[in-house]
């Protein structure tokens, strides 16, 4: 069996998988099961400056996007961080750690942004004997009116200042977290390498209203006829996370740096596709808070199946092994050229294939009047629509014209590797030769 | 009174009081919200949907069951009455297994259909129990049309006629109106007095006068009507009931079955219903099943359906037949009745079906039977001054100002669904005429 024990910035853990700071990691008695169910590691909920606690809300603090059967598909929170006391915190990370050696520990920071209040900070976790910190530059909803989370996480210098300070005050490792709630995501990333991180973690949470209630006119979730954005997770955001953690581990300036990648991770294989993109871990909240902490299990043995069908010794075999096929759009060969062909065998004769080519993309499929769907290879631009809607998998699927054949469409033959760089049509490819 | 199971004879109480209740209680219950929600979301929404093909009525099934998946019942249910204003009671009787749910692209993919006729029930019902008529009537036209017969295809012609602003005056030969909704599904499939519940709820666009007692040689003839009125439409349904021509058919204990099943209907107390101990059905149709099953919820110990041919040309649906053979009815195939004798007992010959149709064997038995139902097909009672095509009376437009639908006309099959879908029809050839 694969070993899927990991080693992220120098703190071990039994398997990949960590909870990520949020409610599941909220106390002692949670992040225990959480341990004896399996977890290789836990960001405990964040921690803020000493003194009162924070407040929540006393009604609803999630909103949910469905799919079909109720199915869980996103949740917005307008949680806040812990609203325990420091000291509680403190003391139960300690308990649970000295009996949870084998397993990470990681502590979720957010204090006012002054040198002040996190060299404080640092100095009161210093003897829980947690195996680092994250900073959490990326909560959008409550703390960002008061100048933290991704009010700071928005703004890369405070990133690279306070990133500094926590080195300069902690011998700790110290991961980044980044908010998805800015244009580019290099450049908090960026700032926090230059800063001294020693990893990034993300996505955090994506500003959001999850739904209106159309009787009362009111954002959800609603507290007593008003609502607020709140932050979005879960299975929805997974396409926006993995760009950005592709981005990161892609870029030159940042190559190399440590991600721990978070943001609608569900099974093994959402895992596995965060790690191929440079994900050294992940970290998990809505599915544990969807189906409990026992969902760690098949992350666990499905990973495990996976990597030894691919032959993964280790996790490290894995992490980062699709990221030199991220590319530029510019240099996609444009000479790839495929058509879609339908399995008639497979076939249910729904239809949808036919509605989403005929109505909305290059009416390349043709429906005989005894419910027959073919594609027509002369139409076909090979846009993938028909595949992404047919509710049978594999019924659909694209194949590749060889080299030296004519493509129907375009009357050309399937040449060599080409793309935008050097077509005729781009002007810039045109000026370069003249 | 004690029941008394294994008394033979015809016997009423065979059963507990408490038995009664329970089967002849809803035998599909209607699905809660939860369960309409969970059923709703396995809709594909398919192109140009086969499950639309297949409705005689040509209901938009995609979008109704879309429009509960969405939270609007009531749109779902005018979807569906536009097509269907019988779409309460279609989605209680109508053999969905062969007609939306068969057509599903869902049995392709896992065998296992959306539950349409469940969901149309859960869109339609609410409205239905509300009273809440889902259509306006157009301003009057000053156009009269009679409808004779107020069965599913006499009312689906008169409401749709009197929404366009005719006065419809329907003859309805029996006391109450509804026709085989009344007289013969199943109990357990409508309880609750649904289809007057229902014929009720229709009413209520105006414009329609029922005279009940009322049919072509009783109180009326064709050619009054046809000069008093602007059109007439017949749907009088197949009044007689086919015979078996054996020796002994005219006994006390042999009915036809549609005779049972009517007075099983008409009556609230089913304890007071007698029931054979033995009970032989002889037919391979949906009546005979729904006499062979309400037989055994009656009480009676032994039912046999036999049907002359092999299982497979039976035309009661799979699922009908199942429903049959759980309730614990026998079935017998390929064997013809001969005679019924003085004991009461029905003696059957064994055939097989060669290419050349059924071969007599020459092998006999005989089943004890308390009561015999006759369940082999109605015909139509020709009016006078009409002509049959065939054992039915045309299609559609008879000429002149007359139009014909539902079971008593050629074409489709002897379904609620498929009278409903003539006499609509009907409705619109006959506005198309009178205003056109």
């Amino acid at each position: 069996m694969a070993d899927l024990s990991t080693t992220f910035i120098g703190i071990r853990s039994p398997n990949p998988f960590w909870l990520a700071s949020a409610p599941p990691t909220d106390k002692e008695y949670n992040v225990r099961r959480a341990y004896e169910a399996g977890w290789g590691g836990v960001v405990w909920k964040t921690l803020g400056s000493e003194g009162p606690p924070v407040v929540n809300v006393n009604g609803p603090r999630y909103g949910v996007i469905h799919g079909a059967d109720r199915r869980v598909l996103g949740i917005n929170n307008i949680e806040l961080i812990t609203d325990r006391p420091l000291e509680v915190n403190l003391r139960e990370i300690k308990s649970v750690k000295r009996d949870w050696k084998d397993r990470a520990l990681v502590i979720s920071l957010m204090v006012p942004c002054d040198e002040d209040s996190w060299k404080d900070i640092l100095r009161r976790i210093e003897d829980t004997e947690a195996d680092g910190v994250e900073l959490n530059f990326g909560c959008p909803h409550g703390m960002a009116e008061r100048g933290m989370g991704s009010a700071v996480g928005q703004v890369p210098e405070y990133i690279e200042m306070v990133t500094r300070w926590v080195k300069q005050y902690s011998r700790m490792p110290c991961i980044v977290k980044l908010t998805p709630n800015i244009t580019d995501i290099r450049k908090p990333a960026e700032a926090a390498k230059r800063g001294g991180a020693d990893a990034v973690s993300l996505i955090n949470t994506v500003n959001s209203i999850t739904s209106v209630d159309l009787d009362n006119f009111a954002p959800e979730p609603t507290i007593d006829g008003k609502g607020t954005h709140g932050g979005y997770c879960g299975p929805a955001v997974k396409p926006i996370a993995l760009n950005m953690v592709a981005e990161i581990a892609r870029s030159a300036a940042t190559r190399g740096l440590p991600i721990s990648g978070i943001g609608g991770v569900t099974t093994w294989r959402d895992a596995a596709e965060f790690m191929a993109l440079g994900a050294g871990n992940v970290q998990v909240c809505t599915a544990a808070m969807t189906y409990g902490f026992k969902v760690v299990q098949e992350m666990i043995s499905g990973l495990s199946q996976y990597m030894d069908e691919k032959g993964f010794a280790s996790t490290a075999d894995l992490v980062g092994r699709a990221v030199p096929n991220v590319t530029d759009w510019q240099f996609l060969n444009l000479n790839y050229v495929t058509k879609a062909q339908i399995n008639q065998d497979l076939c249910i004769s729904c239809g949808r294939c036919y509605a989403a080519c005929e109505d909305t993309s290059h009416q390349a499929i043709a429906m005989s009047p005894d419910r027959v769907f073919t594609v027509k290879d002369e139409e076909c631009v090979a846009c993938n629509l028909c595949l992404d809607v047919c509710p049978v998998e594999n019924c659909i699927t694209m194949r590749e014209l060889p080299k030296g054949t004519v493509d129907p469409r375009t009357g050309t033959v399937v040449g060599d590797y080409a793309n935008w760089t050097t077509h005729p049509n781009n002007p810039a490819a045109k000026a370069a030769a003249e | 009174m004690a029941s008394t199971p294994y008394a033979s004879g015809v016997v009423a109480g065979r059963l507990a009081p408490s038995d009664y209740a329970a089967n002849f209680a809803d035998h599909a219950p209607p699905l809660d919200p939860h369960e309409a929600r969970v059923a709703a979301d396995r809709c594909y929404f398919c192109h140009d949907a086969p499950c639309i093909t297949a409705c005689p009525t040509s209901i938009d099934i995609p979008l109704f069951i879309r429009q509960i998946a969405t939270g609007t019942p009531d749109a779902a249910a005018r979807t569906i009455f536009q097509q269907n204003i019988f779409g309460g009671m279609c989605a209680r009787v109508c053999p969905t297994e062969n007609l939306c749910e068969g057509a599903c692209v869902r049995m392709e993919a896992e065998g296992n259909p959306v539950e349409i006729g469940a969901l149309q029930r859960f869109a339609t019902d609410p409205m239905i129990a509300r009273g809440e008529h889902p259509f306006t009537r157009a301003a009057a036209t000053g156009k009269r049309v009679a409808v004779v017969g107020g069965g599913p295809a006499g009312l689906a012609c008169a409401h749709r006629l009197a929404m366009k602003g005719h006065e419809v005056i329907v003859h309805e030969a029996r006391e109450k109106l509804g026709g085989l909704n009344e007289y013969g599904i199943a109990s357990y499939k409508a309880p609750g007095d649904f289809a007057q519940a229902e014929i009720d709820w229709l009413l209520r666009i105006g414009g329609i006068t029922v005279r009940t007692a009322s049919a072509l040689g009783r109180g009326v003839t064709l050619d009054a009507l046809l000069a008093e009125h602007d059109a007439v439409f017949l749907a009088i349904g197949l009044g007689g009931a086919n015979a078996l021509g054996i020796p002994g058919e005219d006994a006390p204990h042999v009915q036809n079955a549609v005779d049972f099943i009517a007075r099983l209907r008409q009556t609230a107390d089913k304890a007071a219903l007698p029931i054979g101990r033995d009970v032989v059905v002889i037919g391979g149709g949906m009546t005979a099943v729904d006499a062979a099953v309400q037989s055994k919820l009656l009480g009676a110990l032994n039912v046999t359906i036999v049907y002359r041919r092999g299982q497979d040309r039976m035309s009661a649906s799979d699922v009908e037949q199942n429903h049959a053979l759980t309730a614990g009815v026998r079935l017998i195939t390929n064997a013809v009745p001969v005679e019924i004798r003085a004991d009461g007992a029905v003696v059957f010959e064994y055939s097989v079906e060669g290419g050349s149709g059924s071969q007599r064997t020459g092998q006999t038995f005989a089943l004890p039977a308390d009561q015999v139902f006759k369940a082999i097909g109605q015909t139509l009672a020709l009016p006078a001054g009409l002509m049959a095509e065939g054992r039915k009376l045309g299609a559609g437009h008879l000429g002149g100002r007359l139009w014909a639908g539902g079971d008593c006309a050629a074409g489709g099959e002897d379904l609620t669904v498929t009278a409903v879908a003539e006499g609509r029809d009907a409705a619109e050839a006959i506005h198309a005429a009178l205003i056109g």
